[in-house]
């Protein structure tokens, strides 16, 4: 094995050598005809500047076997042991890289930058040893040997030290030494010189095996290095480090690009695109472009040369690192100008770039934030070859919106995430091109809210309403208003805010939604605010301890009309009364009159659930909903049989509204809840609702028990101490004779329509219901005997509805699943139900894969812990 | 084994409790009740034990024209005066030096009762001119001398009687263009730094108005209800008064240096009409006779609402605080609670 992998090292190293031969070649060759163009090199650049002018050819065949002498003679030197001598010839080799005050001829220094200085630097990392830097006292020699390094042609320095680095098997003071000195490269900005000598080389001149070379090496540094070092690393090495500089070094090789094209000179930015890509590629976008963005938005501002630049290097950027690059762009960007100015008109230049705008951040994702979302689509607007694009992405948009399918199948986030979209395009576009689509964007606009409306998510059809409020206004402004009533949440605020936020002007985007002001307190209030500073004139101070107030919770409207004494007058007061405040006072008396006399509520019971099942609320009543639902409640409880009998034949009856409908079933889960509750005999009637039909669950455990009880025990002396607290008292549960009146006539009859009610058509809010309900009767009539039938026919309910496409009927199910899984008790699961349960494993393990709907994957996971919970209770049974 | 001491059961409050502080104390019961006026209660007034016994009594004047002078000590109704012919008592008070009471009945008669040493005959009476059921008031000023305000014969107009020479001073009418309606409830004072007095007017258009009584003018007016004023009470050490009226609702109001009314506030209720309101003397807390069976009580500075005592079972028609804080409330149901709430230390 290990002589495999030094084989692979060795190979590595002789294809490293060949390109770097590579290199050398192609400065020969460039040395000729095309001298012009290759000296373009920075290195040969910086002798140009100090006006040496470039070398002639003929000059440098005598030279070239110079510096070959010297180069040979100083690597003869380096293995000595006199340290003086290899101070000096080093300082003499010197000369060729220009530093000295005596430098070499430039056909001399350039012979040896081409042929001779990679081999040499080989050379010189070969040598290190504490030993031969210790030759010399004061560390003279390892200065001078950094300074080769630090100071010779960049490209070649950068790949010899990642190459020996590499090359390094394991911790040793050559790899800590080597690691050092690449940290000192990297701050003495050198990865700008490496950069930038890219720059000048002509695409087709610069050799691609280098570029990518040096490209892997340069956005690879960090995880080549923490490889190497493992947890010696060094700080600049990190990632969170590394790509920042990387960051700053390239606005230096931009500056130094803009600087040239000034001058007239040529270059091209093709290299730093793709490191830039490389790095995006990799997952740094925040750490790069966190740097460059700030910059670059700075230095574009006024600059037509600047914004020429980035508009180059954004596009040079090679395809497959396209979205990456943009992606962070746009997150990076602080709004719609910049963004505009760093990219031009990119989006029309590229397809790559087009297809990443207009349809993968939009479509296929929906990570962006708002901002983000603000800036890209803000993009689009700001220039008038970009805005037929808008145009398309609002339809496009719209399309999606409005499909069925998409509502039915796609997560909510995403839902969202499009909606702002929409409403961000609507901001943007003008009444003209709105008016050009009109019909088209209306269409598809209609479509939405109506398959909105239809969902029987609230969330979704709140943001069908506001979308729909908010574009029905924009599309078709002369039209009457479109008018929801929905609850304000924090959803619908943010969705208004971005419909009527104006563009910002420039890179101040407000992000988020304005929070609308407080509103003011109420004008009784102020005047106490103001009452209380002023110095009270009284020497005696009211202290308002002394002024405990009593209890004034009887202090209520005061009716003229006394409330019924007997159910019967109830009946009667509901049903003929046309005197307002006897009805609404029969209406608040009854739950406590049934309640006190069951046997009176027996005799009308099934008259009783019928009147109220009817009421309709004449006059505004407050809290109508509730006080006839309890009612209701009490009513069935007191006489379950006969009355849940009458309740679930009207279920499928003709001739009710889906709200009377959804009435019956919550009524049916809250009486059950009442009935199966323990200890309930002899307590007052207590209200609280787990199930789907949830009421506002009134303050249960009242706080004046636990002040009563901790009261009594604290003046009571106990002798002994006896079992702490008694349980809630055994009793028979009473929904066990009853629960078959709940459940079976409820489960029956579900698919078959009826002229007006269809539940497995239109009406799957109430299918949705009805499933909640089932299981939570389910649940309620754990430890019956009537509960192992139940859980079979409950099985092959949700058999039968599992590939429901909506959500709230898929919840439904799922939770009606889990409560068989709990109420049925775990060997007549197995006994009775085995295929049932193995059929609904496999449709768990598949909704909880892969179902667009949230909540659904998780009561899926749920219901599989639980199955899974059964299996172990079983196991230990089955084989004991 | 265990062995409960005693756990009071009146600790336990009632089933809703404010979430904020400790459980409410329930409502109080009354101290006591008297019965016995066999019609409605429409007149209350303490009267401090100047009878020589040192214990204090209670008078209330009736739908039936009986005035009853309760003892507070037995409980029992220790006379009972006849002067007004049958017509509703709708004011009773008595005079800073003892023995002397004011009764004002729906007769048209103002009524000075001698009740020393076991007396109770008229000595005197004066002629009304209004048929309103406005309750008059009286200010003393020096020994034997008090002014009086009384409805005048002008339906808005206020007279001012000096007594007990019974010679009117002046008649309070309103510049012509005001039209506050009738006055409806009347309250003289004077200030402490100045001696002439001054006289606060409620008026049926919901305003309440300050008279300075010796220029006869208005000093200040403000509209504090809809509806007609039906009492008020004015605090002349905080300069702050309260009035309600036959809506839903209580205005607290204040009279600042210039003499100038200025609304303070507002102080809801659920339910409309307010019969009487009274601040206890001790200026901590007042109370109000309620025509939805209920008074309420409200600490005075704060107005934060501390009690609605529910016993009567009709219209309350007014409220008294005696002098050590005893609340007495009387009302259509012929009943007269007696409560002791939050006394005086």
């Amino acid at each position: 094995m290990r002589s495999k992998a030094g084989h692979a090292l060795g190979a590595q190293q002789v294809w490293q050598g060949c390109a770097l031969g590579a290199l050398g070649k192609r400065w020969i060759s460039g040395a000729e005809g095309e001298l012009k163009r290759s000296l373009r090199g920075r290195w040969t650049r910086r002798q140009t500047e100090r006006g040496r002018g470039p070398a002639r050819s003929s000059r440098m065949d005598p030279a070239l076997s110079a510096v070959r002498l010297s180069v040979r003679e100083a690597v003869h030197t380096l293995s000595s042991e006199d340290g003086g001598r290899i101070f000096s010839t080093l300082g003499s080799l010197k000369r060729y890289l220009g530093q000295t005050e005596n430098p070499a001829l430039p056909g001399e220094q350039e012979e040896f930058a081409r042929v001779h200085f990679s081999a040499f630097l080989r050379c010189l990392v070969s040598k290190l040893s504490p030993d031969w830097l210790e030759l010399l006292p004061d560390g003279q020699l390892e200065e001078l040997w950094a300074s080769f390094f630090l100071e010779g042609p960049a490209d070649q320095a950068f790949l010899v030290l990642m190459e020996s680095i590499e090359g390094t098997a394991g911790p040793s003071f050559r790899l800590m030494k080597m690691a050092q000195l690449l940290a000192r490269f990297l701050s003495a900005g050198r990865m700008a010189a490496v950069l930038e000598g890219q720059c000048w080389q002509h695409t087709e001149s610069a050799s691609p095996l280098l570029q990518e070379m040096l490209l892997i090496r340069v956005v690879g540094l960090p995880d080549r290095l923490g490889n190497r070092l493992q947890r010696e690393s060094l700080a600049v090495f990190l990632p969170q480090n590394y790509f920042p500089l990387l960051g700053e070094e390239i606005v230096r090789v931009l500056q130094a690009v803009v600087d040239s094209l000034r001058g007239g000179l040529d270059c091209s930015v093709s290299f730093v695109s793709q490191v830039l890509g490389k790095a995006c590629v990799h997952g740094r976008q925040k750490e790069i472009l966190g740097v460059l963005v700030p910059r670059l938005t700075a230095l574009t501002q006024g600059s037509c040369l600047w914004q020429r630049v980035c508009w180059r290097l954004v596009e040079r950027v090679p395809d497959r690192a396209m979205e990456a690059v943009l992606t962070g762009l746009v997150e990076a960007a602080p709004g719609p100008e910049v963004l505009s100015r760093l990219l031009g008109n990119l989006v029309m230049n590229s397809r790559k770039a087009q297809f990443v705008l207009t349809q993968k951040l939009l479509f296929l994702q929906y990570r962006c934030t708002t901002p983000m979302l603000q800036s890209l689509l803000g993009y689009l607007a700001t220039d008038s070859q970009r805005r037929p694009l808008l145009v398309q992405a609002l339809k496009e948009l719209l399309e999606t919106w409005g499909s069925s399918s998409a509502v039915r199948h796609t997560p909510l986030p995403q839902q969202r995430y499009v909606s702002k979209a929409v409403l961000i395009c609507l901001v943007h576009l003008g009444d003209a091109e709105l008016h050009d689509s009109r019909d088209e964007l209306l269409a598809s606009l209609m479509a939405g809210v109506k398959c909105r409306l239809d969902s029987s998510l609230p969330p979704v059809r709140r943001l069908g309403m506001v979308v729909a409020e908010v574009a029905s206004t924009r599309i078709h402004p002369e039209g009457p208003p479109l008018r929801f009533q929905y609850e304000e949440d924090e959803l619908s605020r943010e969705m208004l805010a971005l419909a009527t936020s104006r563009p910002a002007a420039d890179g101040s985007l407000e992000t988020g939604p304005s929070v609308p002001p407080v509103a003011a307190d109420t004008p009784d209030k102020e005047p106490e605010e103001s009452d209380i500073p002023q110095p009270r004139p009284d020497s005696e101070l009211d202290s308002d301890d002394e002024f405990v107030p009593y209890d004034m919770s009887g202090d209520q409207e005061l009716k003229s009309s006394k409330a019924p004494m007997y159910v019967r007058d109830c009946v009667e007061a509901l049903t003929t009364s046309e005197n307002w405040e006897r009805w609404e006072a029969a209406l608040r008396a009854l739950e406590g009159l049934v309640f006190r006399s069951p046997a009176a509520t027996r005799e009308v019971s099934v008259e009783l659930a019928k009147v109220l099942l009817h009421l309709e609320e004449k006059t505004s009543v407050a809290g109508f909903e509730g006080l006839r639902q309890r009612a209701l409640v009490a009513v069935t409880v007191t006489d379950p049989a006969r009355v849940a009998k009458y309740l679930t034949s009207q279920f499928y009856a003709l001739n009710y509204s889906l709200r009377q409908r959804m009435d019956i079933l919550d009524v049916l889960t809250l009486a059950a809840q009442e009935l199966s509750r323990p200890g309930r005999l002899g307590r007052a009637p207590q209200r609280g609702s787990p199930g789907p039909a949830s009421q506002p669950s009134s303050a249960v455990a009242p706080a004046w028990r636990a002040v009563v009880e901790e009261r009594i025990r604290s003046k009571t002396r106990r002798f002994s101490k006896g079992s702490a607290g008694r349980g809630p008292a055994a009793g028979p549960n009473e929904f066990n004779s009853v629960a078959g009146y709940f459940f079976f006539p409820l489960i029956q009859h579900f698919d078959r329509p009826l002229v007006t009610f269809d539940l497995l058509g239109d009406d799957q809010l109430v299918l949705g219901r009805l499933a909640h309900t089932l299981g939570a009767l389910m649940y309620l009539a754990v430890n019956t005997t009537v509960a192992v039938p139940m859980g079979k026919a409950l099985l092959e309910f949700v058999w039968a509805l599992r590939f429901h496409g909506d959500a709230y009927v898929r919840r439904g199910l799922l939770s009606a699943v889990s409560s068989v899984l709990l109420s049925v008790p775990a060997e007549r699961l197995l006994a009775d139900l085995p295929d049932e349960l193995l059929e609904a494993r496999a449709w768990l393990a598949d909704v909880a894969e892969k179902d667009p709907d949230e909540d659904c994957r998780l009561l899926a996971v749920k219901a599989l812990l639980l199955l899974e919970k059964l299996k172990d209770k079983l196991l230990p049974l089955s084989f004991p | 084994m265990t062995m409960e001491q005693e756990s009071t059961p009146s600790d336990v409050p009632g089933g809703d409790c404010t979430p904020t502080r400790m459980a409410a104390p329930p409502p109080p019961d009354p101290q006591f009740v008297l019965r016995g006026t066999q019609s409605a209660v429409h007149a209350l007034h303490f009267c401090g034990g100047a009878q020589g016994q040192g214990h204090p009594l209670l008078l209330s004047g009736s739908l039936s024209g009986l005035v009853h002078i309760w003892s507070l000590q037995t409980r029992r109704a220790v006379a009972t005066l006849d002067g007004h012919e049958g017509q509703c008592v709708t004011w009773l008070q008595t005079l800073p030096q003892g023995h002397q009471l004011l009764s004002q009945g729906r007769d048209l008669k103002l009524c000075l009762w001698d009740l020393g040493e076991g007396r109770n005959a008229v000595v005197d009476s004066v002629r009304l001119e209004s048929i309103g059921f406005c309750r008059g008031s009286v200010l003393a000023r020096g020994h034997q001398h008090w002014t009086l305000a009384v409805p005048g014969r002008g339906s808005d107009e206020v007279q001012i009687l000096e007594m007990p020479s019974k010679t009117s001073v002046c008649t309070l009418k309103p510049e012509a263009d005001a039209k506050p309606g009738m006055p409806m409830c009347l309250e003289l004072w004077q200030a402490n730094s100045s001696p002439r007095p001054l006289l606060l007017a409620g008026y049926e258009d919901g305003s309440v108005a300050l008279w300075d009584v010796s220029e006869r003018k208005v000093c200040s007016r403000i509209a504090c209800h809809t509806e007609p004023v039906m009492a008020l009470d004015f605090d002349s050490q905080k300069a702050r008064g309260v009035s309600g009226s036959a809506e839903k609702a209580l205005a607290v109001w204040s009279l600042d240096e210039q003499q100038a009314l200025q609304a303070l506030r507002t102080q809801e209720l659920t339910n409309p009409g307010i019969a009487d309101v009274k601040i206890r003397p001790d200026r901590k807390i007042l109370a109000t006779a309620g025509w939805d069976h209920r008074i309420r009580v409200f600490h005075w500075w704060t107005m934060k609402p501390l009690a609605v005592l529910a016993f009567h079972s009709a219209t309350v028609h007014c409220v008294a605080f005696a002098t050590d804080g005893l609340l007495a409330a009387g009302s259509r149901d012929q009943r007269i609670s007696v409560w002791s709430l939050y006394p005086r230390t």
